[in-house]
Order: C-alpha cells, then structure tokens, then sequence
C-alpha cells in the first residue's frame, strides 16, 4: 500500500465514520423530522460493546485452541546454571527459569514494555564504523500513549458510576494537578494527543516505518485521534451537558437505557466513534493488547532441560535406527575394529 | 589485506560496504512494497536448490532437479493448494505462528535489528516485512477483512512471484531470533521464517545446502557424510596430532557400552579446520580427566539441519541421541560445542523424544570428577561441555597455565543459538577468562542477547552466497574490528562449528588479522598435562609465547 | 484449549475489569440531580440553556474581571445589570441559596470538583434555615 492511498482510505473512512451520526442526528431532524438518538445514543454503543467482548473472547480462544508445541522463550539474560554463577534480578526476569519469574517477565513486559525498552537505533556511517545507540523515544512515546489513554479510560468512569469511586477523584485531581485552564485541563489528555502525534509522525516520517505501514496502522491513529479531539472539544470548547450525558450513559451501564434531551451532536459523534473502535477492536492489531499474554516468546521460562514440555501433537516419525545403521555399515565397522552388535555379516541379505 | 578468493565473486570489503546505502530513495521506499513483487533473485544472495537425490533419502515432497534462477520451478500442479492447506495446518498446531500473524503492530522496533537489513539495505529483510510476505497471504485466505478488502487489509493472493519472494527471503533469514528480543509483544521471525520453510519443504523448494546435510545425517549419522570407519580414522589422526605437540597419547573410544557419558559433537568439529583443533582440545581434556566416556559414530553429530527443515525432519535426526544413550546404556550425554545443535537440545529435544530414553540407564547428571549435580538438566541429561568445564575450573580440577594463551588477545562471539535459545553467556567467558590473560568483550550492543549473527546460519553457509554471508555477516564483523583496533584482538572464540567454519571466511573478508577459536582448543593449551613433554607448540602446531625460537 | 485454566482465568479477570461499571451500579438505581431552583427569581444571568453547560465560563469571567481589572458590572443579555459576585449575586438569598441543593447536586452527580471554595469560604447552612425557605 502507498502511503498516499493508506492516509487516502483512513481519512476518508474517519471522515465517514464522523459524518453518519453528524447527518443522522443533526440534519435529519431538520430534514424529515427523523430521531435517530436512540440508534446513536443506545442501540449502536450495545453492540459495540457486545462486539467487543464477544469478539475479544473469540479470538483468545481461537489462540488458546493453539497448541503450544515447544517451549521457546527468547532469553535475553544468563541462563539458571551453575549455583556459583549468579544471577542479578534483571537477568532472573530476562530469562526466568521458575514461574515467578515468568510472571515477573510478563508484568515488565505489559506493564513496562520491556523489550521495546532495549530498542537501539542503527548508525550505519560508512559502514566500517556501524554503530547502535540506545534510542527510547518510540519507548517513551508508546508508554506516553497507553497510560494516557487507560488514564482517559478511568477518568470517563465518571459517567458511569454513581457514586463515582474514590480512585477516579484521585486520578482526576492528579491529572488536573496544574489546575490551569477551565475546566480544569488534564496533562493526560495532552500528552495522549502528543504520543499520537509522534507515533503518527514517526509511521510518516521514518522512510522505513512508512514503508510497511498499512491503512490498518494508520485508521487506529486517526480514530482515537478524533476521538480525544471531539471529547476535548466537547469538555473546552463546545461544552456538552454532562448531567444529560451522565443520565444517557447511566442508562446504558444500568441495562434502562434513556435518550436525555440537550445532548450536543457532537458527543453522538464522540459515542459512535468510540462504539467504532470498540467493535473494531477484536478484529484488528489492537488484539495485541490480549495477545501479548500468550506470547510463547515471553510466557514460558527457560527450564526446558530441567522440566519436559509436552508436546500435545508430537508426531510419530521415521528414525534410522542403529540397527539398520550397522546394517549399512557393518563390514566396515568390523575392520575399523569399531563394536558391533551382530558379529556375521548377512552378506546374503544384501542386495 | 588477504586476498579473496575469486570464487567467492564478492567485491571488495569497502566496495560491498559502499554499496549498502540506507537511504529511502536507494531502498526504493518511495513504493508500497506489495507493488515490488516479482522480486529479482540475484546470485550470490541465495544457495542452490537441493538435488533430487536428497529429497529422496528422507521421503520429501517433488524431488527433481530445478534452480531459484529459472523461471519455472517445476511445482506441482496443485502448489497452491499444498502451501494453503500446509499453512492452515501449522496455523492449528502452532500458536506462536497464529499470534505472530495476527498480532504485529508494524511499530518498526526491529526494522533495523535484522544483520541481513543491515548489511544489504534490501527492506524485504526487515523482520516486520519478512514476516509480512507471508501474513499478506495470511489476511487474504484466512481472514474476513483480507477476504473482502484486499490489498486495503494489507492482503493479496498467493502468486508464483509471491511464492518465489517467499522463498529467496526465507533462505535470508538465518533464525538468529535478534528481532524477537526486541519486539514488544515477543514476535520471533525465527519460528515465521521456520513456517515458511516448512511450507517451501511441501513443494520441494529446499535448498542444497541443508538437504544434503539431512540426508547424510540420516543415514551416516553426521552431516559431513562421514562413515563409521572414517570417522575413527579422522579421530586416530587426532590423537597421533596431540601426542606430536604434547607428548600425551589420548585414547578416545567408539560405540562403547557400559561408558558413563556419552559425547556429542557437530561433525564440523571433526572434519573441518579450526573445528578439529577444538576436537582435539576434547580429546585433551577427556583424557587427562580419565573420563569413562565415549564417542558415538551412529550419533556422531550434534547439528541438526532439520531445524531449518521441518520440525518432523529435526524429531527424525535428534533422535539418535537418545538412541544411542540408551543402547550404550550411558547415564547422561555431553555436547559439545555448537549453535543450533543447543537451540535443538535445549528447546526441542526433550520434548520430542524424552520418550526415546524411557528404559535406559539414563539418570540427572553429575560430574564424576567433581561430583557436581546439573540440577537444571535433570530431564534431558544432556549438559553442555562449557558447563562441565566451568564447573572442573571453578572446583580446581585443571590445572592451567594461562600464559600459554598469552600470545592471544581474546574476544568472544555469542551464537544466536544459545544466546537466545538459552541464555548462555557466563559460561563460556568464566572458562575464558580461566585459559588466557586478555580477554575483552565486543560492544555491549553486538553481544549476548543482542548478539550478531556469524552471516551464514540456519543452513546458509554455503559457498555460493558469499555475497549473502559477507553481507549478513558485515555487523558482526563490524564488531570485531572495532575491538580488534581498540584492545588488538586477535583471537574470535565462539561456542559454534558453523561459526567456527564461517567466521573464519567472515574474518578474512573485513578483519583478516583476526583468527577464529573454539573454547577446549584453549582449554587444551592451557591444560598443564600429566606426563607431558615440554610444550613448544600449541594444537595447532604453532608455537607458544617464548617458544618461537625452539621450533 | 491448551493452558485452558490459565486462560479462562485471564480471561475472566479481563472481562471483570472491563465491566467494572456494570456490576459496580447493580441494584443501585442511578439518582439524577434534584435541582432546588430559586422560587422568586424567574431569570438568571444567562438563559438555562447557555447557563447549563457554560456558568463556569461565565464566573471565569467575573472572577478575572473583578480580580484584576476590578470591574464588578455586568450586563445581562436582557440588559439587566448584575454586581459580579458568586456570593453575593448568585449566591444571594434569593437565588441558589445553598449550595448543597443547588451546586452540589450536579457536580456531585457528574463527579466535578470546582475550584471555587479553594478561595470563597463556603456558606454556612444552617439546617434550621431550611424550613423557612420550603413552601
């Protein structure tokens, strides 16, 4: 794909996907007199949400129903050995040998991107002198962007709680610690539009990066991109109803769903193009985020030689065993003064 | 500088280095690489296709003679069928394959990691597009997304060219594993690029170069071809080699029963220079140990080309350890120093044919001379010969003379294989730094988990892509010379025989002041012997520090 | 399923995270907010609608007007002129009263927290006030 035609296709499709519930819910009131609220507001975010689960669980199991037939962890630290050769807690974690350790690597690895911490970059100069430098921004970036956005996440439990849970004051206090701006601007919700715009940057800019870059990689960016943008707009600029949207959402979470009045379009928008994402999820690389548990890389220690892994699948094969193998070479064992097992030559079974 | 040999048809070290432009316009960025298909297959960047006969030893799909360089690669007529059933198959038994095509992000973390992208600046060499070529084909066939939209989900069809860019980048890629220890959520090229080749096996697309070393093995035991009698001929030479430099007769046994340990080794060790300095350094160390082993020509080798065969072929071949183990009723097996061969007897064997061992003698090794349980190979019983020796120098039980190594300035290549398929680092340097005075690591980004390939493994060391291993090879070499200016190296150990057989190629070509060792060949200099004649020469019959003048 | 213990444990932590909202309002009906609205003032500052999602920018701009620029008239949209006062205007005895039957009662509901009585001291409600003012 041409990255012209990759940022053609995710534009046009955000630019779609924004102009449905734009159309449906700001001009068709005015045109026919239609409301379509209740498609927007309840009918699309449950399916969305029952895509998403339902497709999520699908697809784990559909890798779970994988076999893991080997036990392969990449080892990126000293290996359990000799009891003298001591391991530091880093290398433990690199190349678990207990369980524990195990856990420990998944933790680092899903909760602090371990191995893209390593990333380096290539300095390849004249070529006589190629060097690797430590480079962490794609680290920092991607850090930046997940924790961001689970912040976002549990800062909208506010609309779907009641009471709202002591953890999302505390959040939410943390998050406008600068108290500037009004409302009160959250660091997050800023710093998630700047990790996106340097993931972004960096899929356009690095020739590399843009090269295997699909409309897949791009549409991701773009939606969660217009999503943070039309909330910000919604909580600065445009100002939504929140209790109206507080009932809608309520509504939803406790299964007697209502279409308040006063709700902005713009947050129609917002709700579809979350509903988007959800739906869009399971079925998409976003799957990374339950796929990264199951990785037979990351999630299996190192004890092959200790513990037996079974192979569910292993096949029955052809060996050439010793016997046919004394078989061929007999005679010429015997004159090596090499043991054998049958002392006569068959000759005349021979040939 | 050395001369290269003409045969090898590669340009200069500086020119090939000139060549590699990383650039976007020289990389043809500019393209969506699904538009680049049909790939041009060059000389010199793949290995000749296997012969029939090979195929054939072993039972393998569509043997006949063909060549990547032609235009019709004689497939059977239902090719398509066979890759797409082959890759449902695999895609069922394997979860690794499943997630690893399902679950890539194109972050582009390991775009620059691949020693192949580095040294040939071709992007289809890049692990995310290498494993692109094959979830291209994924998307369209098993997927709804890749079904209804195409090329928009990033799919396309299963083509003869998209069959043959398969091919010639799936013999690029050597399995070093070096992008799946960078990749966030654990992607390993290795087990795609295992995948692929598994698929290129069902149409007979191997290369000979692998073939050949399967069906030798299968049937002699080894890869070189070596038979049961020649083999102990190459051995008594050894002997007769080691008793000229030191004076000691050595008296290695064959397909002996009732032996406590069983030893294993590739065959390159006993074939090929500077291997067989480094089987010598075994037969050394084996004898002034008294230790009750014995050699196996049934299994007489370590390697295992089937790794890069199919997993069935590796099950087929590895077998014979355990076969052999309990036919000569050993309780617990050796290996020697290799790559691959570890990959396989720490990730795969015990898995595979466990089984095979049930009845025998076998029990959880211990070193009968220093009494030393190898807790963490109690299941297998196989246990790595830099274990052994580090733990006889880490108990006193050899007495060494380190200056005898002091002609050398020592540095060490980790082999992807135990690197990353088992994290073996300490080892081998603790026995290092044991033999000889100066040793010094390469940068911290070229060694260990972050270690470079030697160029040329998984079945690539042959001698019609040099241009390839040179390429492949450039960043190791990088390393090298960097240390070799900075400490004046010149001395490349590693723990692998194809390393051993390719590095010294490698060398040659960018730093050819630097030779190539395995570690017992200096282990066995280093070894003050009972009952040996004062030393002059090393194994390799060249004269040690202070001696140069007595030869 | 392979590793299906672990999976289905996984699976099911997952799953309880992310339906953290549903199970933690079951059987807790949600409770909108119950607005005293003033009973002899008919007409705010702004009209309900524009007042409903935008008084914070509006007591943004009394604030920065009286603090800094000491300027504490304001002109309604319908030309009524008002003293710039949180307290004393909106506050007033005649308007929102108290601010537990007014301010509280949304921004309890949506979870706001204004920074208003960071520098205002909060008006004292004296609970026996309240039956005087209901009717």
């Amino acid at each position: 794909m041409n990255v012209i035609v990759s940022l053609i296709l995710s534009g046009g499709a955000i630019s779609i996907l924004v102009a449905i519930p734009f159309l449906a819910v700001w001009a068709l009131p005015y045109v026919f007199g239609i409301h379509l609220e209740w498609l927007f507001g309840i009918v699309i975010p449950y399916l969305a949400v029952i895509i998403f689960f339902v497709g999520i669980v699908y697809r784990v199991v559909k890798w779970a129903k994988c076999p893991v037939p080997f036990r392969i962890p990449s080892t990126c630290g000293q290996q359990y050995t000799l009891p003298w050769i001591k391991r530091n807690y880093a290398e433990k974690l690199d190349n678990p040998f207990t369980k524990a350790g195990v856990v420990g690597r998944m933790i680092l690895e899903v909760l602090c991107f371990r191995s893209l911490f390593r990333n380096t970059k290539l300095n390849f100069g004249d070529g006589l002198h190629v060097r690797y430098a430590s480079s962490k921004w794609l680290w920092l970036a991607a850090m930046g962007f997940h924790y961001c956005f689970l912040i976002v996440l549990i800062r909208h439990l506010r609309f779907f709680t009641e009471p709202m849970p002591f953890f999302v004051s505390i959040i939410e206090k943390v998050d406008g610690f600068f108290q500037f701006f009004l409302p009160v601007a959250y660091q997050s919700g800023l710093l998630l539009g700047a990790a996106l715009t340097f993931l972004l940057l960096r899929r356009l800019l690095i020739p590399q990066v843009r090269y295997v870059s699909l409309p897949a990689d791009y549409f991701p960016l773009f939606l969660i991109l217009t999503i943070a943008g039309t909330g910000i707009l919604m909580r600065y600029v445009f100002k939504a109803d929140v209790v109206s949207i507080k009932e809608l959402t309520m509504g939803l979470v406790t299964f007697s769903p209502k279409i308040p009045e006063g709700i902005s379009v713009l947050f129609y928008i917002h709700l579809f193009l979350v509903s988007v994402l959800f739906a869009y999820f399971p079925f998409s690389k976003l799957v990374h985020m339950s796929g990264v548990f199951l990785s037979p890389t990351r999630n299996l220690s190192n004890n092959n030689r200790a513990v037996r892994h079974i192979n569910p699948w292993n096949p029955k094969v052809k060996l050439h065993t010793y016997e046919e193998y004394e078989d061929d070479f007999r005679e010429k064992m015997i004159e090596a003064g090499l043991p054998v097992e049958k002392k006569v030559a068959p000759t005349e079974q021979k040939e | 500088m050395a001369e290269i040999p003409k045969s090898w048809n590669v340009p200069s070290p500086d020119g090939l280095v000139k060549e590699v432009d990383h650039s976007p316009a020289s990389m043809g960025l500019q393209k969506g690489w699904m538009s680049t298909t049909p790939v041009e297959i060059k000389p010199g960047m793949h290995c000749y296709a296997a012969l029939p006969k090979r195929s054939k030893a072993l039972g393998m799909p569509n043997p006949r003679n063909w060549s990547a360089m032609d235009e019709d690669w004689k497939l059977p007529r239902n090719w398509k069928e066979i890759v797409l059933e082959g890759m449902k198959e695999r895609l069922g038994k394997f979860r690794s394959f499943q997630l690893f095509m399902d679950i890539c992000v194109r972050c582009g973390a390991c775009a620059d990691k691949c020693h192949y992208f580095i040294g040939s600046a071709d992007p289809k060499n890049m692990p995310v597009l290498r494993a692109e070529l094959l979830r291209s084909v994924y998307r369209k066939n098993f997927t709804t997304a890749g079904k209804l939209l195409g090329p928009i989900a990033g799919a396309r069809d299963l083509t003869l060219d998209v069959l043959k860019e398969w091919w010639y980048y799936l013999y690029q890629c050597s399995e070093c594993r070096r992008c799946s220890v960078f990749c966030p959520y654990g992607i390993d090229t290795a087990e795609i690029t295992m995948m692929g080749r598994e698929l290129t096996n069902l149409l007979g697309l191997n290369i000979d170069w692998i073939a050949a070393p399967i069906d030798f093995c299968y049937r002699t035991g080894n890869h070189m071809g070596i038979q049961p009698h020649a083999y102990k001929e190459m051995m008594e030479f050894f002997v007769d080699e080691v008793e000229n430099y030191t004076g000691v007769r050595v008296e290695p046994s064959f397909n002996r029963k009732g032996a406590e340990i069983l030893f294993v080794t590739p065959s390159g060790d006993v074939f090929g220079d500077p291997g067989t300095y480094t089987a010598m350094g075994y037969l050394v160390l084996f004898h002034e140990l008294g230790l009750d082993v014995t050699w196996s020509t049934y299994a007489s080798e370590g390697g295992n080309f089937g790794l890069f065969t199919s997993n069935e072929v590796m099950k087929r071949l590895n077998a014979k350890m355990y076969a052999e183990a309990k036919r000569l009723g050993v309780k617990w097996i050796l290996g020697g120093e290799c790559g691959h061969m570890w990959r396989v007897c720490n990730q795969y064997m015990g898995t595979m044919n466990l089984d095979m061992a049930k009845g025998s003698k076998m029990e959880e090794p211990v070193s009968p001379i220093t009494g030393t349980k190898f807790e963490n190979a109690k299941s297998t019983k196989m246990v790595h010969i830099c274990e052994f020796t580090a733990d006889l120098i880490r108990n006193n039980k050899l007495k060494l003379d380190p200056s005898r190594n002091d002609h050398l300035t020592v540095t060490m290549h980790d082999s992807c294989n135990p690197a990353r398929g088992m994290g073996f680092f300490e080892e081998p340097r603790y026995v290092i730094k044991n033999v000889c005075n100066h040793f010094y690591d390469m940068p911290e980004n070229t060694i260990r988990e972050q270690t470079f390939c030697c160029g040329a493994g998984s079945g690539l060391n042959a001698g019609e892509d040099m241009e390839l291993r040179m390429r492949g090879g450039l960043p190791r070499a990088n390393a090298v010379k960097y240390v070799h200016e900075k400490y004046g190296v010149n001395k490349l150990a590693c723990i692998c025989a194809i390393d051993r057989a390719v590095l010294v190629d490698l060398m040659q070509y960018f730093v050819p002041e630097v030779d190539v060792t395995g570690i017992h060949e200096m282990v066995a200099n280093a070894m003050i012997l009972e009952g040996e004649k004062e030393k002059t020469v090393d194994l390799r019959g060249e004269p040690l520090p202070g001696k140069e003048d007595s030869k | 399923m392979y590793d299906g213990g672990k999976i289905i444990t996984g699976i099911i932590i997952g799953l309880a995270l992310l339906t953290f909202p549903i199970w933690y309002n079951l059987g807790a009906a949600p409770k909108p907010p119950d607005i005293k609205l003033p009973v002899k003032e008919k007409q705010c500052v702004q009209p309900k609608a524009y007042m409903r999602t935008k008084h914070m920018q509006v007591l943004d701009l009394w604030r920065d007007s009286v603090v800094r620029v000491a300027q504490r008239s304001y002109v309604a949209f319908n030309g009524v002129k008002y003293d710039m006062s949180l307290q004393n205007t909106c506050m007033s005895a005649d308007c929102h009263a108290k601010k537990t039957e007014f301010c509280d009662q949304c921004h309890n509901y949506t979870g706001v927290v204004p920074y208003c009585w960071d520098c205002h001291i909060e008006p004292k409600e004296k609970p026996k006030e309240k039956p005087k003012e209901k009717h």
